[in-house]
């Protein structure tokens, strides 16, 4: 089973909806037994940081995330907010702490051309800076939706799988072992990202 | 770099598609699904699917078919049209819109701006703004499908939105819906100019150099259009090539 994790907040329908077309059967859940149950496990991510992390607490998902993706090593994804609060803390509407899993913090973009407008939202394109097996097919710059205003600022290098810059480079995805995240929204990046959700499905981590 | 966004319009009356002139006569132009479903084949960047008649008809917007829309599209959606409250919000977004429309309501109460933004992040909070010419640089803001004045500045009116969380400004001009005469430049540049979020210009959108000049001279981050690719033989495919040699960063499938 794949599991779209359900924490209360904005458009998991998407989510799933991509994942069934790229060839899965997801199911949406907000229960910390059904995440234990999973197979693959997809963080999908709308609203705002402090309130995800409110809901993750509250509802024991933080725990059996923990487990099941940092101990026993399932496949995941994280989309958007579901790659920002794996970081340590956020500034987003004040300072607040995620889950911690990387030495990492989201901070808000600051592009250096100051006619950039934020929200950063629309179509960019990213390069990947490690072979991945999630890029399969896909081109040499593929091109993604964004939609935010923060973004994943790991310590380590080595953390990030791809980039893509506007007025300067960030972070738009990262992977380790049995973790992927992506800053974009594969579910809403029409052929190229269902290619990546399919990729995803297959992934042997 | 980040690409110049295309987003065709849908205007919802009824449970059709229709085409409006200066917000007034309309024409049927179709089934909403299957419109989306053609520009998600296109390559649209994303879609624009406003409920035209819900503020007037003071009813909650039409759920069910946006779900039926959500369920073609693999784009961002955008929705609008009778969004009133929060609820109407989460609703909406469980019924697969990844950004809500507000137009109306924001008039009303401003304060569901800055709620919205804080409950479901400001990436997902789209202001929508009607603009009467006045008279040359001065719009005013009108709200109930444009039959209500509300003495407001457009530009002002900008200006709030987007210190209130508003995180994108869909700028449309009433006098020139559906006369396919050009956006009002004017207007959009004016807005543009004025606010760090990005603006969405629509109303009135006819050749396809009217898309090129809401960028270049409009200052606009994105062009809506409808008429063009309801009554002209101009698609979303056609409209990105010609932006393309114009110089304009887009992206093609």
């Amino acid at each position: 089973v794949i599991l779209v994790v359900d924490y209360g907040l904005g458009n998991l329908r998407s989510v799933a909806k991509a994942l069934e077309a790229a060839g899965g059967d997801p199911r949406v859940s907000g229960d910390a037994a059904d995440v234990r149950q999973a197979e693959r496990i997809v963080l999908p991510g709308q609203g705002a940081f402090r309130d995800c992390m409110a809901r993750l607490d509250a509802s024991g998902l933080r725990e059996a995330l923990v487990e099941e993706v940092r101990e026993k090593g399932k496949p995941f994804l994280g989309i958007c907010l579901g790659l920002q609060v794996l970081a340590e803390s956020s500034e987003e509407g004040g300072l607040h702490a995620g889950l911690g899993w990387y030495p990492a913090r989201v901070n808000r973009l600051r592009p250096e051309e100051p006619t950039l407008k934020l929200p950063h939202i629309g179509w960019n394109d990213i390069t990947f800076s490690v072979p991945t097996p999630l890029a399969r097919g896909l081109k040499q710059r593929p091109i993604f939706y964004f939609d935010h205003s923060y973004h994943f600022d790991p310590d380590d290098p080595a953390l990030v799988a791809a980039t893509s810059d506007y007025g300067g480079p960030f972070c738009a995805a990262i992977q380790q072992d049995n973790v992927f995240a992506t800053q974009f929204h594969p579910e809403k990046s029409q052929e190229t990202g269902l290619r990546l959700l399919g990729n995803f499905l297959d992934w042997d981590p | 770099v980040l690409k110049v966004r295309l987003i065709p319009a849908l205007l919802l009356r009824e449970g059709r598609c229709i085409k409006t002139v200066r917000f007034g006569a309309a024409r049927d132009t179709g089934h909403p699904v299957t419109a989306a479903r053609v520009y998600d084949a296109q390559g649209a960047d994303e879609l624009l699917f406003l409920d035209i008649s819900a503020t007037r008809e003071a009813r909650a917007p039409l759920f069910d078919i946006i779900g039926q829309t959500a369920e073609q599209c693999f784009m961002p959606l955008a929705v609008g049209g009778g969004v009133r409250t929060l609820a109407d919000i989460r609703q909406l977004l469980q019924s697969g819109a990844d950004k809500v429309a507000i137009n109306t309501a924001a008039v009303e109460c401003p304060r569901l701006i800055e709620e919205a933004a804080a409950s479901y992040g400001q990436q997902c909070v789209m202001v929508s703004i009607d603009a009467r010419k006045l008279a040359p640089g001065r719009y005013e803001v009108v709200t109930h499908s444009a039959t209500h004045r509300t003495g407001l500045d457009v530009v002002e009116w900008a200006r709030r939105m987007a210190a209130s969380g508003a995180g994108e400004l869909l700028i449309t001009a009433v006098d020139r819906d559906g006369t396919m005469d050009g956006y009002d430049l004017e207007l959009v540049r004016a807005v543009a100019d004025a606010v760090t979020v990005p603006v969405i210009a629509a109303g009135g959108c006819g050749t396809l150099e009217h898309l090129v000049s809401g960028i270049r001279l409009g200052h606009a981050s994105a062009v809506a259009a409808a008429s063009i690719f309801h009554f002209t033989d101009q698609s979303v495919i056609k409209a990105k090539s010609y932006m393309k040699v114009a110089g304009i960063d887009v992206r093609t499938i």
